[in-house]
């Protein structure tokens, strides 16, 4: 019977061409549209570390002074020098990294190479471990080469590959802004979308290439990049180096294995700052907030509002092209109601002639689903080809691809649902009459 | 015309009528709404600079750890740069406008107030006003003798305090000042105070991470950079000498330090396209949304014109049949495309101001302006109308013979 009545939906396609295209060129445009800006949105408000998200959290207290205080507002968004090392050392969580973003010269051996500038990031040991970031060769550095300010390097693989022809570099040495490192690590590839750990290097920067450990970048005085907010008369030297102890501009990240050891962490954070505020450092009453990656990522608003309004705008567009679609098959199949009212006379029953109708409409869904899916194809080349540093980001994955379809099919019946019902409700005796 | 028939008629097709009604309303509300972000989009681009881009190319230079004699680097550098034919002023700067990176401060106009007044950049550079092209209108420019070194500031509290001039913008100034001249206005930073001795009409900041409306929001103190603390050089030339200028201005600091690091080269108007490039995209796209938008309706309208057309052919058989003429016909699926039209236009209107309420309450959008409601109408008419016209001339080819054949 399916093929029968598929065969009945072609042939009545058939007969009416440009209509039938017009009616898969809407649902197409619809679904391209929507499918484009639905893939980049998803992409975009991912998990960066699905899997582990949970149980990383974003510590933050609040170290600044009485000036400018508003009760209940947040405390700062990353933590002063002094303050990431006490709690980095205080090791009251699962794991625990300190970080800032910075930019360091390469200096390549070969004189073929000029030296060029790469992002790094300055950090302590348990980074590697905690984000899961695969190596390719080597491993990070231990928690003692942080003390001892070693002068030990993790690359990616993008840089191994520019200097070393992707060969194994562990234990080769690095030239870095006129210091040797020895090359402990190569990252394979990792590109945690967003960048999760730094907001304040681009959302969706790719992962840095350069890793440090922090107290050695430190004790070299590398150039740190990012966000410096400072309070008081602290805005610390411009030039001389580090920023003062009243500005912020570190990042610090735990994991939390439980919900049990999230609360006593807070608990923790909030006695850190009760015995700050008593020694005078801090002087805000304890104001410490612990957001998981999840909720941090949402409270910075890191979906691009342009992304946002592109998606609404594109199921603005699909649900227009879906009401022009309605109308036509609405319009269409009632004008066949002599037809169908000869097909009820004859002793089909409504059923069979509601299921004619939908397979007929499930084609047009079918086509203008794959004409969408090319479409979405195309939008996406286009986004990868703009500048933005998500631009890279908008790839098609089996799970959209499925979603794509899915939608196409459904947004189609459902479309087909109201034509084909008003079409079956004909009786047929009239309808045989007035012929 | 008589509506009365056209409306019973329309009565016996609610469905297929309500559903035109609701393509036109959606189309006319979001097509509103797209064309007003549109032109939001297009203002935002062309955003007053106060600088004289198509003047200016930015070369970007890095040298590889710290020299003992950045200064001295520095001014060589500026020397060298100076010489190249058709260069008019040359400047090492901190930060240099649309190139997203910025130095930012909170000022106060009263030493003892415990909240900020707002926070504005901060431009520092020897020649930096003379360099940009920004206009005074009110005050002078620095004198030679007024310039700090920013490194032995840096170094040397005391000498922090005695940086106590500064050029702000004209928006700054009626910003912090309503009504007032700013010339001689004293602002605070953190405790130490500063004098504005300049206006100019504009300098916009590097980034706009504070929204647009504090883009004017900058200061120029009379700081002096060196190789080390700055790496922005920025030429003022002749338009049609830029990209000479770049290439041997590149050349020239290479041969100054070949060990350096050129990170950007590029004209300030290129700089200002990759800035606005996210609004430019974004109105293209909205663009291309609107386009098809109506070209879905309208075609929509074709098809589902021909149908009733087709569908009636009869009827309109016979009403030729009667004495209707051609015309009166063609103005009856006119009107009828016009009514369906008017409700939907209707619907469409509060379904618009609807959205831009949203957006207002999400995006920090404007209202809509209300001439948009207007002009958004008569489009839909107009596409209406051009989209009925042929299914009407269709319809009115049927010759009355019709009638008078069983189909």
């Amino acid at each position: 019977m399916f093929t029968y009545y598929l065969q009945l939906a072609l042939r009545s396609l058939g007969r009416n061409k440009a209509l039938t295209a017009l009616m898969v060129l809407a649902v197409a445009l619809g679904i391209g549209a929507s499918m484009t800006t639905l893939i980049v949105f998803h992409v975009l408000s991912g998990d960066p570390l699905p899997g582990r998200s949970a149980q990383l959290y974003y510590p933050q207290v609040d170290p600044r002074d009485n000036g400018g205080l508003m009760p209940g507002k947040d405390p700062p968004g990353q933590v002063t020098l002094i303050d990431g090392r006490n709690l980095l050392h205080a090791r009251h969580a699962d794991r625990q990294a300190l970080m800032t973003g910075g930019s360091v010269p390469v200096q390549p051996d070969m004189a073929a190479i000029d030296p060029f500038y790469v992002d790094a990031r300055y950090t302590s040991a348990d980074f590697f471990p905690m984000f899961a970031v695969p190596f390719r060769y080597g491993h990070g550095w231990t928690a003692a080469d942080d003390g001892a300010k070693a002068r030990q390097v993790v690359i990616g693989h993008e840089l191994n590959n520019r200097l070393f022809g992707g060969r194994d570099s562990v234990g080769r040495q690095l030239r870095l802004a006129g210091t040797s490192f020895r090359i402990v690590g190569v990252l394979d590839d990792w590109r945690p979308a967003p960048h999760f750990y730094d907001l304040n290097m681009g959302a969706y920067d790719s992962a840095e290439q350069v890793f440090l450990p922090l107290e050695t970048a430190l004790a070299l005085r590398l150039d740190h990049d990012g966000s410096t907010d400072c309070w008081g008369n602290g805005s610390g030297g411009v030039g001389t180096g580090l920023p003062s102890n009243s500005c912020v501009w570190l990042q610090f990240w735990v994991q939390l294995n439980d919900s049990a050891s999230a609360s006593a962490y807070r608990d923790f954070l909030a006695r850190y700052s009760q015995q700050q505020r008593t020694l005078g450092r801090f002087q805000r009453a304890p104001n410490v907030r612990l957001p998981s990656l999840m909720q941090w990522l949402d409270y910075n608003h890191v979906v691009p509002d342009d992304v946002r309004l592109q998606t609404g705008l594109a199921f603005g567009f699909l649900l227009v092209c879906l009401v022009n679609t309605v109308g036509l098959m609405l319009a269409k199949f009632m004008r066949r109601a002599g037809e169908l009212g000869v097909r009820r006379a004859l002793g089909a029953s409504r059923r069979a002639v509601f299921e004619q109708l939908l397979i007929e409409s499930g084609v047009i869904g079918l086509v203008g689903g794959i004409g969408g899916l090319l479409l979405a194809l195309l939008g996406l080349w286009i986004v990868r080809q703009r500048a933005a540093s998500y631009a890279g980001l908008a790839q098609l994955d089996p799970q959209m691809l499925l979603a794509t379809f899915l939608l196409a099919i459904g947004a189609t019946l459902v479309a087909g649902l109201l034509p084909a019902w008003r079409a079956c409700q004909v009786t047929p005796a009239l309808q045989l009459k007035s012929n | 015309m008589d509506i009365l028939p056209i409306l019973s008629t329309l009565r016996r097709h609610k469905i297929t009528a309500l559903l035109v009604v609701l393509e036109i309303a959606l189309t006319c509300a979001i097509v509103c709404n797209a064309v007003f972000l549109i032109s939001q989009r297009l203002d935002r681009m062309k955003m007053f600079s106060g600088v004289a881009e198509h003047e200016l190319v930015q070369i970007q230079a890095y040298g590889i750890g710290k020299t003992a004699d950045a200064k001295a680097h520095a001014q060589e550098d500026l020397l060298r740069l100076r010489q190249i034919p058709g260069v008019k002023e040359v400047a090492l700067v901190n930060q240099v406008p649309f190139t997203n990176s910025s130095w930012n401060t909170s000022i106060k106009l009263d030493p003892e107030q415990k909240q900020a007044t707002l926070n504005a950049t901060q431009y520092f550079g020897e020649n930096l006003i003379d360099t940009f092209g920004a206009q005074l209108v009110a005050g002078r420019d620095f004198e030679p003798g007024e310039y700090l070194d920013m490194r032995e500031v840096a170094r040397d509290e005391k000498l922090a305090k005695k940086i106590n001039t500064l050029i702000i913008t004209r928006d700054l100034g009626q910003k912090l000042w309503p009504g007032q001249s700013a010339l001689g206005k004293t602002i605070y930073l953190g405790g130490d105070p500063a004098r504005v001795v300049g206006v100019v009409a504009g300098l916009i900041r590097p980034s706009l991470f504070n929204g647009d409306a504090s883009a004017q929001w900058s200061m120029v103190f009379p700081l002096r950079m060196d190789s080390d603390n700055a790496s922005r050089y920025v030429l003022r030339t002749a338009p049609k000498d830029r990209d000479r200028v770049l290439a041997a201005a590149v050349a020239a600091l290479r041969k100054a330090d070949p060990h350096r690091i050129i990170l950007e080269k590029k004209t300030l108007d290129d700089i200002r396209a990759e800035f606005f490039q996210d609004d430019r995209a974004m109105a293209g796209l909205l663009l291309g949304v609107c386009i098809a938008l109506l070209v879905v309706t309208g075609l929509g309208i074709v098809g589902l014109g021909s149908f009733w057309v087709a569908q009636r052919r009869r009827t309109i058989g016979v009403r030729r049949a009667l004495g209707a003429t051609r015309g009166s016909i063609l103005r009856y699926f006119q009107t009828e495309n016009f009514l369906l039209a008017t409700i939907g236009i209707a619907l469409g209107m509060a379904l618009a101001y609807g959205i831009n309420l949203f957006l207002m309450l999400h995006y920090e959008l404007p209202r809509l302006p209300a001439y948009y409601f207007p002009v958004g109408a008569i489009a839909l008419w107009l596409i209406g109308q051009v989209a009925v016209l042929g299914p009407a001339m269709r319809a009115a080819a049927v010759p009355p013979v019709v009638a008078t054949r069983s189909v």
